[in-house]
């Protein structure tokens, strides 16, 4: 993990126009001390040998770069699978989880809090912490504990707590909420693991740090299988935005490598129940930070929608907000029902299940503009296990 | 004068404020709960804006802020209802809410038109310090606006200082670590607290928040400090009231009577 700086992020944590830490003033000294502290922590020698090892042996990394040859035949294109579906816990979660555990113990920490939209960070996070012997309390919108069941079952089995966030549409934003109460309310001893690139800064820089491992990894497999280490592009599908920004990360500079974000569009992007950030979102203030999301004339958030519990998400973090401003990446989107259908597609032609999230990034492969010979890595974040009860209900299975 | 300054420069002590979401319980109750406050007493009020992730408030305040959403109430239409406020209301007024709402209704804007209802100070708790004196110190105090700041149990003391050097107006004590309608009374480290702040003797008056909720909280809060904030008991107070004369004049009285 190199200590350069990718995205570019200032002292104050924006980048660009977007980013920043609008915290209130309880959270403060927490804040404070990990934006002080963060780089220095997680580049010291000893946090590195742990956290690599770990990666390796406990995670299972490298994860393979795997050539799909029938989705390339289907596709009229060089498909590769970042398999980050064959991390343990079954998503490129846990990267992040092991480094913020390793942070939150450096930093004196003794309990653990977290917020989940699909359960995969949530059992990431209390996977890490049954690791650690961390007291875990996992915050999940009641609309999500009920969609991914075997998530939160999987989460009590580890030992954390889920509580509902009951408030608001009881999805992965109200989660959020509450887990940042919980902190307010528990300053000295706890360490809010957030999942995703979004959050006051330092979160987004230091996650996708984490989670840079992906695209660091990506580049050393298409060497030795292509010849060459940047492909023409990199496809991620972008809830707030974590496994994107992890697979984009060291191909930012080089700009012949074409970086294709997928939001969720739930049932059409204009039909009121999308997750499409950045068709439908405006610049703003939430969760601390300024970036874009879906909010009324008022600046009142709205509500999203999308079948996938990971992408039901009203913005993105500041890091995509800038790529999309600046033109870096092309944002494309993925409703419902396509997701679905390339779920499909990826069991009868590689005989992989994927999540529903990274089933949206396979989804729009035949829009990407990709030639016969070039070559696509394809982050396929998580894999399908969580989702078997939508598939058989949706599917009709 | 800004109203504020003259409240603190004739009271030092007892001084109580009262929170209120505007577009609560009704889309327009707040012109007459302004009045009411007013006439029972009531120092000052903050004026809550309704914002849909209100992440340092507790469930009641949330509570509050869904109902005047589904009200209508937006700053647009407080903006209108506070229009005249200043022919009946003469205590200061103060608006406090999230940062976002203000932002999509143009900051400037927002300031122009909370100057012209007579508003005196602002409480936005996402707007941290590194934020307001690089973006938004220079516009407020074009618009009189004084900012207001929360300090915590666990501000550093210099952190403290810089706070009074920046604010003209009073200083938020937010009386533990927890959101707004914590339901405990006050407890022993928190008087070590109070007590660490009031030694401190800033410049600017102090006011006790969160927790506060009847009147043995309010007078142990008087303590030490210049008075306190009363808002999630008083949200509670006036939920579902048929009378919000006799509702709020029985509330403020039990609290601080006449």
């Amino acid at each position: 993990m190199s200590k350069e700086q990718k995205y570019q992020v200032n002292e104050h944590g924006y980048y660009g126009q977007f980013g920043g830490a609008y915290i209130p003033e309880m959270l403060h000294p927490n804040i404070e001390a990990l934006q002080q502290r963060y780089l220095d922590i997680i580049y010291e020698d000893g946090f590195q040998k742990e956290f690599l090892s770990l990666l390796k042996d406990y995670v299972g990394r490298p994860t393979p770069l795997y050539f799909a040859k029938r989705l390339s035949d289907h596709f009229k294109t060089q498909i590769y699978l970042k398999r980050e579906d064959l991390c343990h816990t079954g998503a490129h979660k846990i990267n992040n989880t092991v480094g913020q555990i390793l942070l939150a113990k450096r930093l004196g920490k003794t309990r653990i809090i977290a917020e989940t939209g699909a359960g995969q960070h949530g059992v990431a996070t209390a996977t890490v912490c049954a690791l650690m012997n961390l007291p875990c309390v996992v915050y999940m919108g009641e609309v999500d504990i009920e969609r991914q069941s075997p998530n939160v079952k999987r989460m009590q089995m580890l030992g954390a707590e889920v509580r509902p966030a009951k408030s608001g549409s009881r999805t992965l934003k109200d989660a959020t909420n509450e887990a940042m109460r919980d902190w307010i309310a528990n300053p000295v001893d706890t360490h809010y693991i957030i999942g995703s690139v979004v959050g006051p800064h330092p979160f987004p820089d230091m996650v996708a740090r984490f989670q840079s491992v992906i695209s660091e990894e990506i580049k050393k497999q298409l060497l030795e299988k292509t010849g060459k280490e940047n492909p023409d592009f990199v496809v991620a599908c972008v809830g707030g935005g974590s496994n994107a920004a992890g697979a984009f990360y060291n191909f930012l500079e080089h700009e012949e490598v074409k970086l294709v974000a997928v939001e969720a569009a739930g049932h059409g992007v204009y039909s009121g129940k999308s997750a499409a950030t950045t068709q439908l979102g405006k610049i703003g203030v939430l969760h601390s930070s300024k970036t874009l999301f879906m909010q009324t004339e008022d600046g009142q958030v709205v509500e999203p929608h999308s079948i996938s519990a990971g992408l039901d998400y009203p913005g993105i973090g500041p890091i995509h907000a800038n790529l999309f401003d600046t033109k870096r990446a092309a944002f494309l989107s993925a409703t419902d029902d396509e997701a679905l259908q390339a779920v499909l597609l990826l069991a009868r032609l590689e005989g992989i299940i994927p999540a529903l999230e990274s089933a949206h990034a396979i989804a729009v492969l035949d829009r990407i503009g990709a030639k016969t010979d070039d070559v696509v890595v394809l982050n396929l974040s998580g894999r399908g296990d969580k989702d078997l009860d939508t598939y058989i209900r949706e599917l009709n299975l | 004068m800004n109203r504020l300054k003259s409240l603190f420069q004739q009271k030092d002590k007892n001084i109580l404020s009262v929170f209120c979401t505007a577009g609560f319980p009704e889309l327009n109750s707040i012109i007459p709960v302004l009045e009411e406050l007013q006439n029972n007493g009531v120092d000052l009020v903050e004026i809550g804006m309704p914002f849909s992730d209100p992440t340092a408030d507790g469930p009641v305040i949330q509570y509050s802020n869904t109902i005047a959403i589904n009200n209508g109430m937006m700053l647009k239409v407080l903006f209108e209802q506070l229009k005249d406020i200043r022919q009946r209301i003469q205590i200061p007024l103060v608006l406090m809410g999230y940062l976002n709402p203000a932002l999509q209704y143009g900051f400037e804007n927002f300031l122009r038109d909370a100057h012209a209802c007579g508003i005196d100070g602002l409480i936005i708790p996402d707007l941290p310090m590194y934020e307001y004196e690089t973006f938004f110190r220079q516009k407020m105090e074009k618009y009189d606006l004084q900012n207001i700041f929360l300090v915590t149990p666990q501000t550093a003391e210099d952190r403290i200082r810089k706070i009074d050097e920046l604010t003209n107006a009073f200083i938020y004590i937010v009386s533990s670590n927890a959101i707004t309608g914590g339901n405990t009374d006050i407890e022993q480290t928190q008087h070590t607290y109070f007590q660490r702040i009031k030694e401190m003797k800033l410049k600017n008056p102090t006011l006790i928040g969160f927790g506060i909720k009847d009147k043995k909280t309010f007078d142990t809060a008087c303590e030490y400090a210049n008075g306190a904030i009363i808002g999630t008991a008083f949200i509670n107070a006036i939920d579902h009231s048929q009378n919000l004369k006799t509702d709020i004049a029985q509330f403020i009285q039990e609290i601080k009577p006449v």
